[in-house]
């Protein structure tokens, strides 16, 4: 028989909230990857990609709220809410759980710059925006960890997806990147693409030392 | 390439007549023989300090003296802007002269060291400033030289703050202000961004005073002889005296001391064997031979031209070779020295030195002229420094003067007889990271 | 009071977002990089200007008050 109480509710709201969370977590990710000169997404202008990039990672903060707050209201279950902010301090599957504070730290602190940047600079900005790497993976082992959901049937597939999603935008940004040149050698670089003619003038052709008649 | 000096003035009226800066023929056996403390203070007398900040700003003012690094901004203004800032300032004497065709920074500091060192204290007597810096090209010779003139003001006790003596790596754009106070502190030599001047935000975020040395060597001067004295030469709008790196058409460079306004003519052997004259240097403009015979060296006179007195390089470029190799070759270089950091100058810059290349060329293609002109115009006023602006410059002027000779190259014809470069460029351009420290 | 739009060309890299939004006033050269037309923003743009200047990746794009 299948009773929802309201604790099952608050458990099952949790999980769902965590699910959805992840799955805009990848998508945020690989549309920032993606904002660099090359990167396009067919159909969409770029200020789309930037403008999608802010609006799900806006709502990923608003969906991880509500996966914290029923997680924590949940009678269940004893989760303190200090827990969910300072790592490792859940009595209740601490390693976990602390994984999923780091993340949450990381992403706020990602997103609060973000929301300060033009303040910060585009320098401060763009290293602290550097964490978002890092916040990813904790959060999808968070995931994985915290609950059986991820670890079969069509979630496992979902979350497979996700982190290939994630893995495929970082290495077509990592190729890119690795075409670049460093700085002192760009400009010699556009210089030899365009083969210009002998500029000396021992190496012009020898019609011009005799002001010979060119022969058409 | 040693510059030689030829002083252009008897001297023997004393220190009123040119050459003011550099040793004259009579203090100096050998033309760049340089000058020990003990010379120059027998020559010039002790240093004129004030005892007070801004005491010197309206002599500096009245004496009408201008930047000679080539911007020619009026250095009481300057003085006055760092004075004002309201904190601890930093003083630079700039002597990073990038220009391959200048050698008129160099041999003054060869020659005169003490002159721009006693330019140096009072400029950071002036706007009140307790640190100063010589930013000279890497150069073990001329290094030694200037450590010894320290070494000697040490003993002597003649300087109020310490001068640290700064390397300036080998880059055309070394000596641009944002770049400088990048390489003092202790960055790479590539031009900045900011919105603000260097003079309310420089060297560790101070004010800071960046002027040539030539520039600070004239102040030593004013502060020991009054404006009235500076301004015995030159014209009223741009008084005194500068000094020039002259280009011979037969090749030999000299620095020359001159009194601004000082005709063309008597700075440049124009023979008929001269067909243009390249005016302000490497950023500066070509200019006909037969406009040049009549001209001033001012910028009053070669505004109307759009050209400018820069600082102080010109070229006679004889008849014997052809304006476009030149001007492809130095636009080389120049699209070369280009930072790499801006957009339109990265992609714009080797373009154009390409496109010159073909119109250098015999037979170029037809178009290479119109993307040439397009390729101009979407560089100009785009950079962060005015690198892409002074370079297309150069190329318009070439492209206007030099006219009737690409259409010669188009019909497979070059109007050169010799094959040697004739304008200075030097040798290997450097690409690694390490050549801009 | 006017606003001017101004680029830091060195910070710069040439995504192209400014031109998308605000395609009356800023265009793009044959590399990417934008060229802005010289004169204020006009008030109708003014909106978008902000958000141009806001979402610039590389933070490149500045809005400058003149009087």
């Amino acid at each position: 028989m299948n009773t929802i109480t309201s604790s099952t509710a608050l458990w099952y709201t949790s999980r769902a909230t965590g699910i959805i969370s992840l799955v805009m977590l990848s998508a945020v990710v690989v549309l920032g990857v993606l904002v660099n000169r090359k990167g396009r997404l067919p159909g969409l202008p770029r200020f789309a990609v930037t403008g999608l990039h802010r609006t799900l990672s806006l709502l990923v903060v608003i969906y991880l709220a509500l996966h914290i707050l029923t997680a924590v209201a949940d009678p269940y279950v004893s989760i303190r809410l200090i827990a969910a902010i300072v790592p490792f301090t859940s009595s209740y599957e601490t390693f976990w759980l602390g994984l999923g504070a780091i993340s949450l730290d990381l992403i706020i602190t990602v997103v609060v710059t973000s929301l300060l940047r033009l303040r910060l600079g585009h320098r401060v900005w763009r290293g602290v925006h550097w964490l978002a790497y890092a916040a990813y993976p904790v959060a999808l082992v968070h995931g994985i960890g915290a609950s059986s959901d991820l670890r079969s049937g069509w979630l496992l597939a979902l979350t497979v997806c996700c982190a290939c999603a994630v893995c495929a935008a970082i290495g077509h940004r990592l190729a890119e990147a690795g075409h670049a040149l460093p700085r002192p050698q760009r400009v010699a670089a556009v210089l030899s693409a365009f083969r210009a003619p002998a500029v000396t003038a021992d190496r012009r052709t020898p019609a011009a030392s005799h002001r010979k008649a060119p022969s058409r | 390439m040693t510059p030689t000096v030829l002083p252009v003035a008897a001297t023997t009226s004393g220190i009123t007549a040119l050459p003011r800066l550099l040793p004259t023929a009579a203090t100096s056996a050998g033309a760049t023989m340089a000058v020990d403390l003990a010379g120059h203070l027998t020559r010039h007398g002790p240093l004129p300090y004030r005892g007070r900040p801004r005491l010197l700003l309206d002599t500096v003012h009245a004496a009408g003296l201008t930047g000679r690094g080539g911007a020619a901004f009026p250095v009481a203004r300057k003085l006055a802007a760092v004075a004002d800032a309201g904190r601890r300032a930093v003083v630079v004497a700039n002597g990073a002269e990038g220009e391959p065709a200048s050698g008129k920074d160099k041999l003054l500091l060869w020659t005169s060291p003490h002159l721009v060192l006693d330019g140096v204290q009072l400029a950071a007597e002036t706007v009140g400033s307790a640190e100063a810096f010589l930013y000279v090209h890497r150069d073990e010779k001329l290094h030694g030289r200037l450590r010894a003139a320290l070494a000697e003001r040490a003993v002597a006790g003649t300087d109020r703050i310490p001068v640290t003596l700064v390397a300036a790596p080998p880059r055309f754009l070394a000596g641009e202000e944002s770049a400088l106070v990048n390489v003092i502190d202790g960055g790479e030599a590539i031009p900045r961004f900011t919105p603000h001047r260097v003079s309310e935000s420089g060297v560790g975020g101070a004010p800071t005073l960046v002027q040539n040395v030539e520039t600070l060597a004239h102040l030593a001067l004013i502060a020991r002889h009054g404006a009235g004295w500076f301004r015995a030469v030159g014209t009223p709008v741009e008084p005194g005296s500068m000094l020039t790196s002259c280009h011979q058409a037969d090749g030999t460079p000299t620095v020359v001391e001159t009194a601004i306004g000082t005709p063309l003519a008597d700075l440049l052997n124009l023979t008929t064997r001269v067909q243009a004259v390249l005016v302000g240097g490497y950023h500066g403009v070509w200019l006909p031979v037969e406009r040049a015979r009549g001209l001033k060296l001012s910028n009053a006179a070669l505004r109307p031209l759009g050209a400018a007195v820069g600082a102080g390089v010109l070229a006679a470029l004889p008849a014997s070779h052809c304006g476009l190799v030149e001007t492809a070759r130095v636009v080389r270089y120049l699209a070369l020295e280009s930072a790499g950091q801006c957009g339109p100058c990265l992609n714009g810059l080797p373009r154009i030195a390409a496109a010159l290349g073909t119109l250098a060329s015999l037979n170029p293609d037809e178009g290479t002229r119109r993307d040439l002109e397009r390729w101009a115009g979407l560089v100009e006023r785009r950079g962060a420094c005015h690198h892409p602006d002074g370079t297309v410059r150069l190329v318009r002027s070439a492209l206007v003067l030099f006219g009737p000779e690409i259409d010669r190259h188009r019909d497979g014809w070059c109007g050169a007889r010799s094959s040697q470069p004739f304008l200075p460029i030097p040798a290997g351009v450097p690409t690694g990271e390490h050549d801009w420290r | 009071m006017s606003l001017r739009l101004r680029v830091n060309p060195i910070t710069c890299a040439g995504h192209g977002l400014c031109a998308e939004l605000l395609g009356e006033h800023i265009t793009l050269d044959e590399w990417g990089y934008p060229v802005i037309a010289d004169a204020p923003v006009p008030p109708g743009l003014k909106k978008l200007a902000r958000r141009a200047a806001t979402d610039c990746p590389a933070l490149a794009l500045l809005l400058v008050k003149e009087p």
